[in-house]
């Protein structure tokens, strides 16, 4: 339970917000019970609409609209490739197609050992950094930029290597 | 070089540490506001500045705060960081390199508005940055720079850091308020707009990072120093980002009422490859696309000047591009952006951007009907003055204005357009 292992937590986000607006609340505990879970499971979003007082269809809803969020588990880590138009005009379709291919997997799909689930994004603010991504976790969402798919490919291998030390 | 004054952090190298900061005159504006003006007076000094919203409308800052509605408190302020308009990265700097006058600008907000608490609504994706900022206004607080009581007065302050979760629509004011109660992240009817019923329908001030940042200066400087830079009408140093064909991309502060030509080519290093510029969308994805006339490249980049140029400076955040680059694609590129963000909530947006990403798509992808190209025009001018927010407008724009000024680029289209 959310409650019970982060109590701490939830009270300092609670705590930003005035107390009768406490549904404010209800993204970054999107984000503990995310980070808790892998996803967001149907007894987090119970969880959480219990902390905030809503009902489990309002927060649920929120899962659908935000991309950031995830209501199915993927790979481990969740690479997200900008390839909108400011970062397409520096190459980061072609950066995408090439990764997929050294990953052997499609935009969309999970590696087979289930690490990594490569993404196409709309813009990051990073776009005089293409090609670009950022890496999404459980231990949150960190930028990688002015990448190649060779260096992409060192990321890769430190999330894996990072990620069978945990 | 001149000095910067946004993007002061690259004259002062450690300008994130609040000691570097502080020993550069950091918070001496809040403690002068605080201490020896009245609210009333620091929004004069501003609305006197000339200061026009940084994040794409160019409202002038201080008439927007003098239409809080009078004595209904509490009030809050929130600053826009959800920085997601393609071609944007500026607020992100500033948030990462210079984060203190951001906060300092956020304070001086917040007193002239009256308001005790802020909120600071970063998009997710800037999750590491959120992190750092919570920690810099954690520092604040130790250092007796937000609280109760702020520099012996009766001003109490604190600021919060909310984080969005991945929607461009959050930066659309409403729908960034829907989204810090907790909502779905949908704009509002307007009116009442936010000054009179905002966050939690109270009163609310909601201002773009870079505005914010502008104030520091203004208030210790003057306005009439503000006024010595940039157009008269469109007063200040703007930052500007380059993206997309360009030698050295990035963001560049320069006097509002700069030229395209000197921001490109003096500044930015023109185009790589010895290619001809093709085309300019001055305001990101949202643009009315420009052809890259020698008259467009001497027109000087203010509000006003890039309005009568048929597109407009919104965030100034400049997508070049050179002869290679197809407009069909490009409007194929900005609908995919458009039809992904569009919130749902009104059905000429919702549905207009469906239909023109399936068009773009026909159009780009070998399979074009000879009808094509005027039907794309026709869903995109069926759409504009109907839609709920901006959103559903911009989307039309670099559709429009790509097939008016680059039929030739529309297969279908080129027997009758050329
Ligand atoms: C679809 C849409 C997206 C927007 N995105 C942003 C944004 O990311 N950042 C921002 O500051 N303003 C954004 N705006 C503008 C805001 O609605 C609002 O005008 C602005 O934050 C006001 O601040 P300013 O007066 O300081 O510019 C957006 C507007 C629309 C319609
Ligand atoms: S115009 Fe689009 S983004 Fe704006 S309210 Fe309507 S559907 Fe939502
Ligand atoms: S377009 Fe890729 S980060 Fe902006």
């Amino acid at each position: 339970m959310l409650a019970d292992k982060h109590r701490a937590e939830i009270e300092a986000i609670l705590a930003k917000y005035p107390p009768e607006h406490r549904r404010s609340a209800a993204m970054p505990l999107l984000y503990l019970a995310q980070q808790e879970y892998g996803h967001v499971t149907q007894a987090a979003l119970q969880e959480v609409a219990e902390l905030i007082g809503a009902d489990r269809t309002q927060v649920g809803s929120l899962v659908g609209f935000y991309t950031l969020y995830h209501d199915q588990p993927g790979g481990t880590y969740r690479l997200q490739i900008c390839t909108d138009l400011p970062c397409a005009l520096r190459g980061a379709e072609t950066f995408a197609e090439k990764l997929c291919e050294n990953l052997g997997v499609r935009l969309g799909g999970t590696t087979p050992d289930g690490m990594i689930t490569v993404e196409g994004v709309m813009c990051l603010a990073g776009c005089d950094r293409a090609p670009m991504f950022q890496v999404q976790g459980a231990d949150g969402i960190h930028y990688h930029e002015n990448q190649t798919v060779e260096s992409a490919m060192k990321v890769v291998d430190d999330l894996r290597r990072k990620s069978s030390h945990a | 070089m001149p000095e910067h004054i946004l993007l002061r952090h690259r004259d002062l190298p450690g300008l994130e540490r609040l000691d570097v900061y502080r020993k550069h005159g950091g918070f001496e504006a809040l403690r002068q506001a605080v201490s020896t003006q009245t609210p009333a007076q620091v929004i004069d000094v501003v609305k006197a500045s000339g200061l026009r919203g940084r994040g794409g409308a160019g409202f002038p800052t201080g008439v927007k705060w003098s239409f809080l509605t009078p004595n209904v408190f509490p009030r809050y302020v929130v600053a826009n960081a959800d920085e997601s308009e393609p071609g944007t990265f500026k607020d992100r700097e500033i948030l990462e390199r210079n984060p203190f006058q951001f906060l300092e600008g956020v304070a001086i907000c917040a007193y002239a508005a009256q308001a005790n608490l802020a909120y600071v609504y970063c998009r997710g994706e800037f999750w590491d940055l959120a992190h750092v900022l919570e920690s810099k206004i954690a520092e604040l607080r130790a250092a007796g720079l937000l609280g109760k009581k702020l520099f012996g007065s009766d001003y109490a302050l604190d600021i919060q850091v909310h984080l969005g979760a991945g929607a461009y629509i959050c930066g659309e004011e409403t729908a960034l308020l829907e989204s810090l109660e907790g909502k779905l992240g949908q704009p509002r009817l307007r009116p009442p707009f936010p000054a009179a019923e905002g966050l939690y329908g109270k009163p609310t001030v909601i201002n773009n990072v870079e505005t914010l940042a502008n104030l520091p200066p203004i208030l210790t400087r003057g306005a009439a120093w503000y006024r010595s830079i940039g157009t008269e009408k469109s007063p200040g140093p703007k930052v500007f980002c380059l993206s997309g064909h360009i030698a050295r991309p990035g963001n560049y502060e320069l006097p509002l009422g700069t030229t395209f030509r000197e921001l490109i080519f003096t500044h930015g290093g023109g185009v790589p490859g010895g290619r001809r510029l093709k085309a300019i969308m001055p305001a990101g994805a949202s643009s009315s696309i420009l052809a890259a006339s020698d008259a467009v490249l001497d027109t000087p980049m203010d509000y006003e000047s890039v309005a009568a140029l048929g597109s407009a400076l919104g965030s100034a955040s400049l997508i070049l591009m050179d002869d290679t680059v197809d407009m069909a694609w490009v409007a194929r590129k900005t609908t995919e952006f458009f039809k992904h963000e569009s919130c749902g909530k009104c059905t000429p947006c919702r549905e207009g951007t469906y239909w023109m990403l399936h068009l773009t798509e026909r159009l780009t992808g070998g399979a074009a009907r000879p009808e094509d190209a005027a039907l794309l025009e026709s869903v995109a001018r069926g759409m504009q003055g109907k839609c709920l927010c901006a959103l559903g407008e911009f989307s039309t724009m670099p559709v429009t204005t790509a097939l008016e000024r680059f039929g030739a680029d529309f297969p279908a289209a080129a027997g009758g357009a050329a």
